[in-house]
């Protein structure tokens, strides 16, 4: 077939700027072919070159003493003791979710879902953090019910345990939802795969699913802004088959213990061009590929369409050749597609041949090593002017703003629609602050938590950046965990822009500052830039994903108040409320600073929490919508009553930090207040839990009226 | 007691499954679904959850049509024990070894909740270990579990006391309430919760640990 000639438009059209473009002419030295292009175009967009963040991801704390692996593989590997380790990471899938949002959502499951399982982990847990517009926009309801559905119906039918996650809604999300989506799985620490290839003349061997034309150029599509042609990106939207998948991880474990792989990647964005260059560029060798023995699913796909194709359930394999019949009869077992479709070499080439032409023959390292890097010019984000008079509001009325607002109402109507106990191993299902799953045949378990708070990072990116760890932080300690390790997928708009950049940088140096602090280094993590849609981008979203271990069940914190306890604050109050849920959602004010994280204190008072774990029935940590809504979630899921002493809207709805609401015996109130006496954590009773209204200061409202509120206001607002 | 696990390509649960049985003292072999014969000495087969062939077609629609099947069904009629729970209930209906079928659940979601059951009947080797009324508590997990079935069949079923679990708060739209059915000789039983994710403290609650153990102490018995 004839392929097109290279034109200044054809050019742009994959997303390469005319700098780049004669970067790619120097270093071959002569016009790519279009398969070419579409290649360069691969490996150098945003989406798999992080050409506008890598500099500022260098500086992130990625290191420590139970690190096994840290970025730069398919996921992050972390030390879990007993000779096992836990993997994991968390991926966006925001574009093709706004496209098409049941495949959209589905596909980035199945993706992160490989990620974890080609480092030879079985996935135990996956959580997805959900971003959406206002649901008076038009679009919402329908990506709302999409994006459930479509992680419902891949999570679901693979069998991983949905066990956490987030939905939110802002107005800045309208045009461009996210959708990011988080996996770990468990393997032991010494059968971990990575993708770097060794050997020469070893062969590559193509297994899973076949190759068609969806998605192809999917990766490009990624990196762009959207505007109003967008429904005429669906064909780059990718089709998810978890039933393949599913059957893709349990013939790849049985090939990863038969001992017939040298290295492995999946292919992911970008297919099977990203994944080729990435195995032999990290084995300092090239790639041959001969394109007729790829299975494939339509017929007279070309070289080009073969090479960015993101059809789905798919990974690249170096295979050590006296193992070939072996691993052959385990993917024909499981009826899925083996095929050699080429060779390593040791020159430094990336050949690919099509009915016996070359189709592109470029230098193999020069596609990811010499990939564009920019230092993008940022501002710094001026710091938010002072907050100004609040209108006033009953307490009770303050509550039921919040409650009665999607993004802080219960939450059953997404996560009863994904199967939170597969696998039996489930100790804590959502709706708690982190899940749990245990590590299977073991009497250790692992918390999983996905947290941020979009308006803080817009406010003050750095005091934002600290907030997303520190909370995830807390909400691995209030189940009796202590945090191990971290992954971020960091959603940002456009970063030519030098003000979106200065969020960027800001987020970072925040979540670097808090990560080092509390010890839960970075080992995995993802870039989504370019969330803007004619020009207006979401609110700074650095989702954190985080994971810590319980070294036994006995730990766990997962019980409910009981009538009569008491409730004790800990950690200190100052009222903060600016940038706060209650005026966001009462008032639509977004004003103020976001508060300040003391990581000192989030240390101090995390330790003092888990130190005294015996002490407490249940806890919960502070977080945006404060003491009040805290306080009511944890009585409202016990079904009982709540009276707070406080009555002031800045002690109930306030939003600083390092704090965790406990309920006590009288007798584990009284151990709890001593054991504080000793240390510099504040420990303040509060208030008590049980009857049957919901009471702060002398204002009050029955309890079953604000359950029916709380627990309708999501379906009513979606629906 | 000897418990044969059948997996399909898509079956999730065949795990879970094999621990619930194991916990409860069966010695546990696992079954492909190419596989055309059981094990010897096979006293049931668990038919676990999941999305056989994920789900194409129609639940249970082209597992009932695998090779293990036909040995599944000469198990059940020389008076061999099956259970099938969530996809294995599908899966018993496409194999006519249970009448009715398993429809859409009526809002139209997957739904994954713990849910209340009411034991129906102890008539049975699965149900002898609780008491008749007693109300259990055990997760659902599926898209299409809201049981189906002619009038007349629906009618025999209660006469016959033949319905083993009924839903204390209907959430998929089954007639009748229905969770879980045996067959005529009560040696085949389908029901779409998961007892075999509630059979460890851990879990949140053990009521179904009693289904399989009380399986396990007449077999013992027998």
């Amino acid at each position: 077939m004839q392929e097109p000639q290279i034109t200044a438009e054809l050019i742009a059209s994959h997303g390469i700027k005319p700098d780049e473009y004669q970067r790619i002419l120097d270093i071959i030295g002569r016009e790519p072919t279009f398969t070419e292009l579409g290649i360069f175009s691969a490996m150098w967009n945003e989406h798999c070159s992080y050409k506008s963040s890598k500099k500022w991801l260098r500086t992130l704390p990625t290191t420590g003493p139970q690190v096994i692996c840290g970025p730069g593989e398919n996921a992050g590997v972390v030390d879990i003791g007993d000779g096992q380790a836990v993997i994991f990471k968390m991926e966006s899938h925001n574009h093709p979710s706004y496209i098409e949002p049941h495949q959209g959502a589905a596909t980035g499951v199945g993706g992160i879902l490989r990620d974890v399982f080609t480092m030879g982990a079985r996935p135990i847990a996956a959580m997805n953090a959900l971003s959406f517009g206002l649901p008076s926009h038009p679009k919402t309801s329908h990506l709302v019910k999409g994006v459930v559905e479509g992680i419902g119906a891949y999570g679901n039918a693979f069998g991983v345990p949905t066990v956490g996650g987030e939905v939110r809604f802002h107005r800045s999300y309208n045009g461009n939802c996210l959708v990011n989506a988080f996996a770990a799985g468990i393997a032991d620490a010494d059968k971990i795969f990575y993708s770097v290839a060794s050997g020469v003349g070893m062969p590559v061997v193509y297994l899973g699913a076949k190759t068609g034309r969806d998605g192809v150029g999917g990766a490009t599509m990624a990196s762009a802004e959207f505007d109003d042609t967008i429904e005429e990106k669906r064909p780059t939207v990718q089709v998810g088959d978890p039933f393949t998948e599913k059957r893709l991880l349990e013939a790849s474990l049985e090939l990863m213990g038969s001992g017939a792989v040298i290295s492995i990647q999946d292919m992911g964005a970008a297919g099977l061009t990203c994944s080729a260059v990435e195995m032999g560029d990290k084995g300092n060798l090239g790639i041959k590929l001969i394109l007729d023995a790829v299975p494939q699913r339509e017929a007279a796909m070309t070289a080009y369409e073969m090479m960015l194709s993101e059809s789905q359930e798919r990974m690249l394999m170096v295979l050590k050749p006296e193992k070939e019949a072996e691993a052959r009869a385990i993917f024909e077992k499981w009826d899925l597609d083996f095929a050699i479709v080429g060779e390593t070499i040791p020159e430094d080439r990336f050949l690919i041949l099509h009915g016996n032409e070359v189709k592109a023959d470029l230098p193999l390292s020069k596609l990811s090593s010499s990939a564009p890097e920019y230092d993008r010019p940022w501002i710094e984000t001026p710091a938010a002017a002072p907050l100004g008079e609040v209108p006033a509001i009953g307490a009770i009325d303050a509550l039921k703003a919040l409650i009665g607002s999607p993004s802080y109402a219960h939450k059953s109507w997404v996560w009863e629609q994904y199967d939170s106990q597969v696998g039996a191993d489930t100790v804590v299902r959502p709706g708690m602050a982190a899940g749990v799953v245990r590590v299977h045949g073991t009497g250790k378990a692992l918390a999983f938590t996905s947290d941020v708070t979009p308006r803080y990072v817009k406010a003050n990116p750095f005091e934002g950046g600290k907030q997303a760890v520190a909370e995830a932080y807390r909400n691995l300690t209030a189940v009796g965990a202590l945090p191990l390790a971290t992954t971020d997928n960091l959603n940002f708009g456009n970063p030519e822009k030098p003000e979106i950049m200065g969020q960027f940088v800001g987020a970072i140096k925040g979540i670097g500052a808090a990560v080092a602090a509390l010890e839960m280094p970075i080992v995995s993590g993802n870039v989504s830039l370019y969330n803007e849609t004619d020009g207006s981008a979401i609110l700074p979203t650095p989702t954190i994903g985080a994971v810590g271990i319980l070294a036994s069940l006995d730990d766990l914190i997962a019980g409910q108040p009981a009538e009569g306890d008491i409730a004790l604050l800990i950690g200190e109050t100052f009222g903060h409320l600016g940038q706060s849920a209650l005026l966001a959602e009462a008032f639509g004010i977004e004003a103020g600073d976001a508060p300040h994280v003391d990581l000192a204190a989030e240390k101090r008072n995390g330790d003092f929490l888990r130190a005294n774990r015996k002490a407490l029935r249940a806890a919960t940590d502070l977080a945006d919508g404060g003491l009040a809504l805290a306080a009511f979630e944890m009585a409202e899921a016990a079904g009982l009553g709540l009276n707070l002493d406080a009555g002031d809207i800045p002690t109930l709805f306030g939003e600083d930090q390092a704090r965790y609401l406990v309920a006590c015996s009288a007798e584990g109130a009284a151990a709890l207040e001593a054991a504080a006496l000793a240390t510099d954590v504040p420990v303040l009773r509060v208030g008590r839990f049980g009857g049957t209204s919901v009471s702060f200061g002398s204002a009050s409202a029955p309890l079953a009226d604000l359950s029916a509120l709380y627990r309708g206001a999501f379906a009513a607002a979606v629906e | 007691m000897k418990a044969a696990v059948v997996t399909f390509p898509g079956s999730n649960c065949d795990r879970d499954l094999a621990v619930a049985f194991e916990k409860a003292g069966a010695e546990v072999v696992r079954v492909w679904h190419k596989d055309s014969a059981l094990p010897q000495g096979v006293d049931i087969v668990g038919v676990p959850g999941g999305f056989s062939f994920g789900d194409y077609l129609r639940c249970g629609a082209i597992a009932a049509q695998s090779p293990i099947a036909a040995a599944i069904q000469a198990h059940a009629s020389r008076g061999g024990y099956v259970i099938g729970i969530c996809n294995g209930f599908q899966v018993l209906t496409e194999m006519r070894l249970l009448p009715g079928a398993l429809m859409r659940n009526a809002g139209l979601k997957f739904i994954c909740k713990p849910v209340e059951l009411v034991v129906a009947t102890t008539e049975s080797d699965y149900t002898a270990g609780y008491a008749k009324g007693q109300r259990i508590s055990v997760p659902v997990a599926h898209h299409d579990g809201n049981y189906t079935v002619d009038a007349e069949t629906l009618a025999r079923l209660q006469g016959e006391d033949r319905v083993a679990f009924r839903y204390g708060d209907n959430p998929n739209g089954s007639m009748g309430d229905i969770a879980g059915i045996l067959s005529e000789n009560r040696r085949v039983l389908g029901m779409m919760p998961h007892p075999e994710r509630v059979v460890d403290p851990a879990h949140g609650g053990a009521d179904g640990a009693v289904l399989f153990a009380s399986l396990v102490g007449k077999m013992a018995l027998a």
